[in-house]
């Protein structure tokens, strides 16, 4: 697999350029519906419990009650609420996600992140999102992450991998870089920035970088590959400059939930409040939009 | 409507626009001497901005005369760190205004709004910054046991691709050196060289420090004619250059000569391609190709030819050409029919000489002059696309084989303003960097600007150079 450098200087300039335009008018409200039905609405804390995810699971079918706003594309929980969410999320077009392969710092064995996705899988998860060993790509054991991918893959057969690639400890975009390619080589249905478990999660130039090595990946191989941003994006100004970046590397079929995903919580609440602005031509009171 | 078309985002801002413009001298606002206004155009939509005055040279004299006056009655007694706090109030009202400024400047130039705003009017009012900071400090760049004497009375010609920024190139080390000024901005762009007057007045700027002298080549050349100027500074092209070379011979007056470029941007195979694209398209984009220093020769190492013409078509295929005024257009307007017609001509000849053209397929505004992002294959060396300067958003893509021919061929032009490399392997990029015959050469980066590091030219691109330490020097005796 060739190795490609990225180099950081251009990437950030181009980044903040991308991230800059100005999206108004029709562009911002179809933008806004686009990035609500792209929405992973997650909650993976350690207090989450089967009522949290019911909550969660009423919001995702329709985040505003009373409004015609799309469902969000899926939730995503740990392992065992994922019956809960099957059954809360029944008949609906929501998808159920799932962490998988001892989320977030993936420091066990392939065997025991097998069993963990094998479970998930078992409940009823449409898509598993599992983490590469961070501690084995950076010590240069490519092959082992290559391996877990594939075997997870393997597991997962016909359902949606995403790969968590964790870009925060990656160390520089040229390793990012790596990862992504790696990690599409080896099987990924979809490349994810981060668990948002950690301190520096998906940043702008992290996304361009990301969907050039899906540009890349789909030039060679006519494949298209997912993207999936996570971790701290919690505003309607940051979701429109990470789809305007979106919009202007890859072909315009990745501006489809199958393609993109916005893993996140509070981002819905803030694109509601900016759908019904842009309904009523002012702004709603926060306390009008569900918290769960 | 392409699917990745924006829906319009106009900058809603519309500055205060005067139906005339007079000359300012002396800190007034006065009439041409010869009552005469010309027509100031908006490029992207065809129509009449303003009514401009034509300077003529007693009008220069008389802008020359009360400079003089400024120059021994105030600016050069004065204490330095006094000329800073002009000079700061000057940077501030910059940055205050820059909206407006943007604006403007854009209406005028048919610039694209953002790179006004993100650019042009930043980089002004960073100038300013510079040398203010400058101006109670010229003892640290003196000879040894000297101190700094101001030169006197400077005139400055400036171009109108970016009308205010070449203008503050000129103006802030002039004024912090303590010299005064006469400016003569270019004939299509003199709006915003008129708000710098304004800010000047509103600053208190002593009269006479700034006197700005609107009008076209011959009010260009009564400046030349001065026969009292201290120290004249020109951006522009090459051949009036030369003509302004070769009036000032046996004259005191210092020169600087900013010119024309045909830089070569040397692309190896292993460089960061995706960055590499955008810098390639940015070097030659930028401004619709309306840049000296532009990119405008492609040299890529052969092996990756075909990848590299296929993701730049892919690129161009994606920037937005449009009404400059909005907020996410890419490519603006061309300056003037003239220059549109000149672009024209060239890519044809491009085409004659049996190079292949390749441009961006988009639809063009009806109105205005708007040109394709353009770029040529198959191109020789001796090609007039690979020679001229073009001055617009077409570039020439050539190939090579090993480092020392892409230095050769880079080397192959009379011009020697910029050049760029790209690769990953720093020690290959700083040796060919130290090869190339220019005065500035961006590496894995392109058309970067800051008022501390110096610009111009060897060659054909002229002399001198402006910014930071080596530009003062320009502007001290």
């Amino acid at each position: 697999m060739q190795s490609v450098c990225v180099d950081a200087v251009m990437l950030e300039s181009r980044a903040a350029e991308l991230a800059g335009r100005s999206i108004k008018g029709e562009t911002k409200r179809a933008w806004i519906d686009l990035a609500i039905s792209c929405i992973d609405l997650t909650t993976l804390e350690g207090r989450d419990s089967p009522g949290r995810v019911r909550s969660l699971c009423a919001k995702a079918r329709a985040p505003l009650p009373g409004s015609d706003a799309p469902p969000v594309a899926a939730v995503c929980v740990y392992p065992n609420f994922v019956r809960i969410a099957r059954d809360a999320l029944a008949g609906s077009s929501v998808r159920i996600a799932s962490v998988a392969t001892s989320f977030p710092a993936g420091q066990a064995g392939l065997s025991v992140k097998l069993a963990d996705t094998e479970q998930a899988l078992e409940a009823g998860a449409d898509e598993i999102d599992m983490v590469i060993d961070r501690g084995a790509f950076l010590s240069g054991d490519e092959r082992c992450v290559a391996t877990e991918i594939a075997a997870v893959k393997e597991r997962c057969a016909d359902r949606h991998l995403k790969v968590i690639l964790e870009t925060g400890e990656l160390g520089s975009y040229t390793a990012i870089r790596r990862a992504c390619d790696l990690a599409l080589e080896a099987g990924a249905d979809t490349i994810k920035s981060s668990t948002g478990k950690i301190g520096i999660n998906a940043t702008f130039p992290t996304a361009l970088a990301m969907c050039e090595a899906l540009a890349a990946f789909f030039r060679r191989t006519g494949l298209r590959r997912g993207l999936k941003l996570a971790g701290g994006i919690r505003t309607t100004k940051q979701a429109l400059g990470y789809l305007a970046i979106l919009n202007e590397t890859l072909p315009p079929q990745w501006m489809d939930p199958y393609s993109f995903r916005f893993g996140a919580s509070g981002l819905l609440d803030d694109l509601l409040l900016q759908r019904e602005r842009l309904r009523t031509g002012h702004y709603t009171r926060p306390e009008r939009i569900p918290k769960d | 409507m392409s699917s990745f078309a924006y829906a319009p985002a106009p900058e809603s801002v519309r500055p205060v626009i005067r139906s005339e413009y007079g000359l300012f001298i002396g800190g007034k606002w006065v009439a041409p001497q010869s009552g005469r206004y010309y027509e100031s155009i908006d490029p992207a939509r065809e129509t009449v901005i303003a009514g401009i005055a034509h300077g003529d040279s007693e009008d220069v004299a008389r802008a020359v005369r009360s400079a003089r006056k400024a120059y021994e009655r105030w600016w050069a007694p004065m204490k330095p760190s006094s000329r800073a706090k002009y000079i700061f109030r000057i940077a501030r009202a910059i940055t205050e205004r820059s909206r407006e400024i943007a604006v403007l400047e854009s209406i005028d130039g048919g610039k694209p709004i953002r790179e006004a705003r993100d650019f042009d009017v930043p980089t002004a009012a960073a100038h300013f910054f510079y040398h203010a900071g400058w101006a109670d400090k010229l003892e640290w760049i003196a000879r040894a046991g000297q101190m700094p004497q101001p030169l006197g009375l400077c005139g400055a010609i400036v171009p109108w691709n970016f009308p205010l920024l070449m203008a503050a190139w000129k103006i802030a080390p002039a004024l912090a050196c303590g010299n005064t000024i006469v400016l003569k901005p270019a004939e299509t762009t003199p709006l915003t060289a008129l708000l710098l007057a304004q800010i000047a007045q509103d600053a208190d700027l002593p009269p006479g420090v700034l006197n700005v002298v609107t009008g076209d080549e011959t009010t260009g050349a009564a400046v030349v004619a001065q026969s009292n100027l201290d120290k004249l500074a020109f951006t522009g092209s090459t051949e009036v250059g030369r003509e302004i070379a070769r009036a000032l011979v046996g004259r005191k007056t210092r020169l600087t000569l900013e010119l024309g470029g045909k830089a070569a941007h040397i692309l190896f195979a292993d460089a960061p391609l995706d960055q590499a694209i955008e810098g390639v398209v940015r070097g030659i984009y930028f401004n619709q190709g309306h840049v000296c220093c532009a990119g405008s020769r492609l040299l890529v190492e052969e092996s990756i030819l075909d990848e590299v013409v296929d993701r730049l078509q892919q690129r161009i295929d994606r920037l937005r050409v449009g009404d400059p005024l909005d907020k996410n257009t890419d490519i603006g307007a061309i300056n003037s029919r003239a220059q549109l017609d000149k672009i024209d001509e060239l890519v044809r000849s491009g085409v004659e000489q049996g190079a292949t053209l390749r441009q961006q397929r988009c639809d063009l505004p009806e109105q205005g002059y708007f040109y394709r992002a353009s770029f040529f294959t198959n191109v020789e060396s001796s090609h007039r696309i690979a020679r001229e300067e073009i001055f617009g958003p077409v570039l020439a893509v050539m190939t090579f084989r090993t480092p020392d021919e892409a230095i050769e061929k880079a080397n192959d032009t009379p011009y020697g303003l910029s050049a760029g490399v790209w690769t990953e392997r720093g020690s290959k990029n700083m040796a060919v960097a130290q090869q190339l015959k220019a005065g500035v050469v961006w590496c894995n980066t392109f058309n970067r600007f800051d008022p501390s590091s110096p610009f111009g030219g060897f060659r054909e691109s002229g002399f001198g150079r402006e910014g930071g330490v080596h530009g003062l020097r320009e502007y001290l005796a």
